[in-house]
């Protein structure tokens, strides 16, 4: 395969779902030895795209044609069959199985007697594909027992284990830490050099041009443009994205972090929970964020999660306004004025088949509890003032909220929290997943909340970020508090931090 | 029309008339109501009080169902609360001859529910506390619940002759059959509940995403703990009035295949197995499609054991039309090239 | 121990155990034809829940074997009473019943109809068939199938099978190979463990899906053909809750009723230890017959709150 070869090329591809067109008249072409981004906000289109390209869902019009020749895609498994790989981001292994039986099912070795499943020779195969790729793991060990971001690689692994001619790559670093990145870059790197064409969905800007050849950006369903990495500059990749130039949101000048006197609206002393978290002080106060910033795995969701009482703690108090509570459950943290916006929205957060007013005022509604249910009118204009004041893009409140975008559901769920008019407010990677405008619309909002007085604390796996709009910076490392630092500290403090204490033994 | 066609309840109300105008075709004094011996009484009169404790247990099912659960121990729940009543009562003679009851009656039947209530609270523990899955959970009672009702009546069957006894199922008040005025009230609570108080919301989150309604500060364990007591406490109130109905207690056959032909009248009722949006008003349709079919079977005169195979029918018909598969592919049929779905 | 296997070694652990209780308490009790009459007398639970079994490791559920055996009993003493060589008889009624299976699988499949209320359905469709053919109980006295019945085949120590006991071991022996060594086995355990990913990896989810319940349907059959050669009749009552046992067997066998962990061999133990029940019971001689619905839910009662404290230490250890 000549690189450069033109290997995948699909031509005015549409499809439209009820209610929306998601995809209008989009070209793609994928060349052999490439590795080529595919980027956009949600709602742009990409998922649908992929979803066209790997046979989970047929187009409404347009060709794909695979090394020339016009090809239908109607399944998965008949993709796969013509050399089109996938990793999706909700691809994961199966948790019963080993990890070897993992990466060769559906093709197994065969045993010449009687034609049983060859377990040797399986296991084997998984060993010498693994150790190839540079992934480190007992192929015996049942895949539940892996960490998500060996999953993760593993996955990657099974893709390329069938001789794969296309690899798509959807959202693959997102539960990733750099270490992890740069693993599966020096797999990308492999694969690209073997002539394989990679398509590489993401929403991270640096590791488009740390990897990637081409850029095809897509808007509102549309095909925006092809572009050569070198020849568009970051700027320029926002900007077609987005379709116009972007302002950064910063702190307002005029944004005064509390000062040290204000009393701790919420103070957990001793906060730990066996295996995830390491005992921690943690204080709060009134008006100001607190940004949480740690590696992946250090335990930033699990201090989340037992500061809202998502998850048992082991030991420790929490005090509100210097008071000892009962805080078992996230009913009980809702009462005291707490609201926690989860990490994985799908999962944790929106309640698909009710509509987006249902889910709006389902914590207020909480609260207030069964006996005092808020009247229609009164959820009614609630609903539509939330929407209208964080931009929810929904043919209406009584819509089902499934059929929201990934990004708009996201403001959904603020929406629903902002509505208890909590005193402490708890964001877990609120912008993960959200395109680059509505990013800056949320971080907006949240710097409001605080100038009004509630105490927030901001999640985000972007250091940068978190050091962007912080008064205060909490580092952990390993599911331990590594230090604090002012709003004002600097990304390289907070990388010290995380980085000090590691000897060279260690590394 | 159409419109007509997309109410909820549009299926279940048409095959009830379906089925009402089959009987009254072959038979046409069936829909005829008259009053005599000071109550209402008719066909029609006699299938509402068939249904009366199939529609109680169907109710409590219903919420079950919708917050993803399942409870296919009410037919042995309904055996026990029998058992526990006609016991107490006892099918003993006072001296002059003259049926009495052992305890008073108001004890006895409060004793049967409460024996019921701790059934479903039992349930719900299980489900809630240790975490088991709802089938497995109701399984466990519903295996062994039958051998401790068996085991109350020391396996034989109890016959009571004390007349108060009988009223809740052969009894009328104002006219109407006691048993159909009790379940109506219940159905008008539960509907009360629903709409008016935040129940109907929890109960939809819980069962649409519990893990998301449990971050939004839904108290989901509570909720759902009350929900099983209240299914056993249905089914106990319903195993009151059958017991009543046939006037004695048989542990073995009491409330047998009861917990299946509850969830049928759920799901014809329209609420989905997978949980999420429920209708009580399609539960009460439900159960009344199912006795009228008996009805039906019985007098076209039709062998009943026709009655089994037309319900294994209408229950693939009603599946079919609530999958959206199946309604894609019909569409796709009766309008060919109208284009993709 | 590999953590797998731990229900299954706890399984065969409370077998041993209340053999040795028996032993102890019962005169006659360690004698090796008991043992045997354990799998005699339960040789068609054990064939219907190694079909049971895969249905459940699939994340399925099938309520309709009781109800198939009971129709397989009344078609086989149907044809048999019009005539019918009694080979011809067994192989149509497999085949019956594997498309009995066949069909429930496609429409749950093709549909997405929930398994628990399609299998409801088919019980209700084949009891009431049952029915139809006749309400009274069929005897059959096919010569062949007397033959069978009445067969014994020693295994020393003056102890004997049944042809029927035979047929249920050979099918727990497949059902293992299936399971462990087939792409279809292996499959059934994927979809257990997560039917999307399954699908995303490329594997034959509907296929396989079909086939299970196909599985199941034949094994119903076969399990209704072994009932035929023990009670020599064919009647509509006949395997009545029967499914509930195949269910307890296999989730006493270890098996998660949510799907994807199990064994076959856990599910043999799980039908001796509910044959085992039956007859300390019986040797008992002062306990009503009862007791057993209470034991069997005792342990199922037991065995799950295992499989729940399980599931919570390796979830907490992850």
């Amino acid at each position: 395969m000549n690189p450069g070869a033109i290997v995948l090329e699909a031509r005015g591809i549409s499809r439209a779902f009820p209610g929306v067109q998601a995809l209008a008249g989009v070209d793609l072409t994928l060349r052999a030895g490439e590795v080529h981004a595919l980027m956009g906000q949600n709602g742009a289109g990409k998922s649908t795209l992929i979803k066209v390209l790997t046979g989970l869902c047929a187009p409404d019009a347009g060709t794909i044609k695979l090394l020339n020749s016009e090809v239908s895609l109607h399944s998965p498994q008949q993709a796969q069959r013509l050399g089109i790989s996938a990793v999706h981001q909700e691809s994961h292994l199966l948790p019963n199985l080993s990890v070897a039986e993992n990466i060769c099912a559906g093709r197994y070795p065969r045993r010449k007697w009687l034609g049983g499943i060859d377990w040797p020779e399986t296991r084997r195969r998984a060993r010498e594909l693994l150790g190839r790729l540079g992934i480190d793991v007992d192929v015996t060990q049942l895949a539940g027992g892996l960490s998500a971001a060996v999953q993760q690689l593993a996955t990657v692994a099974r893709a390329v284990a069938g001789d794969a001619r296309v690899l798509i790559l959807d959202e693959p670093t997102s539960s990733l830490d750099a270490d992890e990145v740069q693993a599966l870059f020096r797999l990308i790197r492999t694969l690209r050099d073997q002539g394989v064409a990679i398509l590489f969905v993401t929403h991270f800007l640096d590791q488009v041009y740390e990897v990637c050849d081409r850029i095809t950006v897509l808007r509102n369903g549309r095909l925006v443009g092809e572009y050569a990495c070198g020849k568009l500059d970051a700027r320029g990749l926002v900007a077609a994205m987005v379709g116009r130039e972007l302002v950064e949101a910063h702190k307002p000048a005029t944004h005064a972090p509390a000062a040290d006197e204000t009393p701790a609206v919420l103070a957990a002393r001793g906060l730990a929970r066996r295996g995830a978290l390491e005992a921690m002080d943690v204080e709060m106060k009134a008006g100001e964020v607190l940004g949480l910033a740690g590696l992946l795995g250090s335990g930033r969701t699990e201090l989340a999660r037992l500061l809202f009482a998502l998850d048992r703690r082991d030991g420790g108090e929490i005090l509100i306004d210097d008071r000892a509570v009962r805080l078992e459950e996230p009913a009980d943290a809702l009462r005291l004025g707490l609201a926690f916006c989860p990490e994985d929205r799908k999962q944790d957060g929106i309640v698909a088949e009710l509509s987006v007013r249902e889910n709006i005022v389902l914590a207020l509604q909480a609260r207030s509890g069964l006996w005092k249910f808020l009247a229609r009118a009164e959820q009614r204009a609630l609903a539509d003032r939330m929407v209208a004041a964080l931009g929810i893009k929904t043919a209406g409140i009584e819509s089902p909220i499934g059929q929201l975008s990934g990004g708009n559901q996201q403001k959904a769920i603020i929406a629903r929290w902002l509505a208890t008019q909590p005193r402490v407010l708890i964001l877990d990677e609120p912008t993960r997943g959200v395109d680059v405008a509505a990013k800056q619309e949320l971080m907006a909002e949240v710097l409001k909340l605080a100038a009004a007085g509630t105490a927030v604390l901001f999640i985000s796996a972007e250091i940068e970020e978190v050091v962007r709009v912080s008064d205060r910076i909490l580092v952990l490392r390993d599911r331990a508090k590594a230090g604090e630092l002012p709003g004002d500290a600097g990304e390289d403090a907070v990388y010290s931090l995380i980085a000090g204490g590691m000897t060279a033994g260690d590394a | 029309m159409r419109r007509l066609a997309q109410h909820a309840l549009f299926w279940p109300s048409a095959t009830l008339a379906l089925l009402l105008l089959v009987n009254a075709a072959f038979n046409p004094s069936f829909l005829a109501i008259s009053w005599r011996d000071g109550h209402l009484y008719g066909n029609l009169i006699d299938i509402l009080n068939r249904a009366a404790p199939l529609m109680i247990v169907s109710l409590g099912m219903t919420l079950v169902i919708a917050i993803r659960g399942l409870d296919i121990s009410v037919g042995a729940v309904v055996a026990i609360a029998a058992a526990v009543a006609a016991l107490l009562v006892g099918g003993g003679f006072s001296a002059d001859g003259t049926a009495a009851s052992e305890y008073p009656l108001w004890f006895a039947l409060g004793a049967a529910l409460l024996a019921a209530t701790v059934c479903g609270l039992w349930n719900g523990v299980l489900v809630v506390k240790a975490g088991m899955q709802p089938i497995v959970a109701t399984l466990i009672l519903m295996v062994a619940g039958r051998g401790v009702a068996q085991l109350l009546t020391g396996g034989q069957i109890i016959t009571v002759y004390y007349p108060p006894y009988y009223v809740l199922g052969s009894g009328f008040l104002l006219g109407v059959p006691v048993a159909l005025w009790i379940a109506v009230l219940l159905w008008a609570v539960l509907q009360w509940l629903a709409t008016r108080t935040a129940l109907g919301l929890f109960i939809r989150a819980i069962g649409g995403n519990p893990d998301a309604a449990r971050v939004a500060g839904v108290r989901a364990a509570d909720i759902a703990l009350c929900v099983y007591t209240f299914c056993g406490l249905a089914a106990g109130l319903a195993g009151l009035i059958i017991s009543s109905n046939v006037k004695s207690a048989d542990a073995n056959s009491a409330g047998q295949l009861l917990e299946l032909d509850a969830i049928l009248a759920v799901t014809l009722g329209g609420t989905a197995l997978t949980g999420g949006r429920f209708s009580l008003a399609g539960t009460v349709l439900g159960a009344l499609i199912i006795q009228t079919l008996t009805a039906t079977i019985y007098s076209l005169g039709v062998p009943p054991e026709v009655n089994l195979v037309v319900k294994a029918a209408l229950v693939f018909a009603v599946m079919l039309l609530q999958s959206a598969e199946f309604r894609a592919l019909l569409k796709r049929t009766l309008r060919p090239g109208a284009g993709a779905a | 121990m590999r953590r797998p296997l731990l229900p299954l070694a706890i399984t065969v652990a409370l077998f041993v155990a209340m053999a040795i209780f028996g032993g102890v308490r019962y005169q006659g009790f360690l004698s090796l034809q008991v043992f045997l009459n354990l799998l005699i007398d339960n040789a068609f639970l054990c064939v219907v829940a190694v079909g049971m079994t895969f249905v459940i490791l699939s994340g399925g559920i099938d309520l309709s074997v009781g109800a198939v055996i009971a129709l397989t009993t009344m078609i086989s003493a149907a044809l048999l009473h019009a005539g019918w060589n009694a080979w011809a008889v067994m192989a149509t009624v497999l085949a019956i019943g594997a498309a009995f299976g066949a069909v429930q699988g496609f429409l749950i499949q093709r549909f997405g109809l929930a398994p628990f209320i399609v299998t409801l359905a088919g019980m209700f469709l084949a009891r009431g068939c049952c029915y139809l053919i006749s309400t009274e109980s069929i005897p059959i006295s096919d010569a062949t199938y007397t033959a069978i019945a009445q067969a014994r085949i020693p295994v020393g120590f003056d102890a004997s099978l049944t042809v029927g006991a035979v047929i249920a071991l050979a099918v727990v022996l497949g059902g293992m190979r299936i399971a462990h060594a087939t792409e279809f086995g292996r499959t059934v355990y994927a979809i257990g463990g997560g039917e999307s990913a399954a699908r995303l990896m490329g594997l034959p989810v509907a296929a396989t899906r079909i086939r299970v319940y196909l599985l199941s349907g034949c094994m119903a059959a076969l399990a209704g053909v072994v009932m035929t050669f023990y009670m020599l009749s064919g009647y509509s009552l006949h395997a009545v809750g029967l499914e509930l046992d195949a269910i307890a067997a296999v989730v006493i066998g270890g098996t998660l009723l949510a799907g994807g962990v199990g064994y076959v061999a856990g599910t043999l133990f799980g039908v001796l230890i509910l044959g085992i029940i039956q007859t300390l019971i019986a040797f008992d001689g002062t306990l009503s017959s009862w007791w057993t619905r209470i034991v069997v839910g005792v342990l199922l009662l037991l065995f799950c709150l295992l499989q729940r404290l399980f599931e919570a230490r390796t979830r907490s250890k992850a």
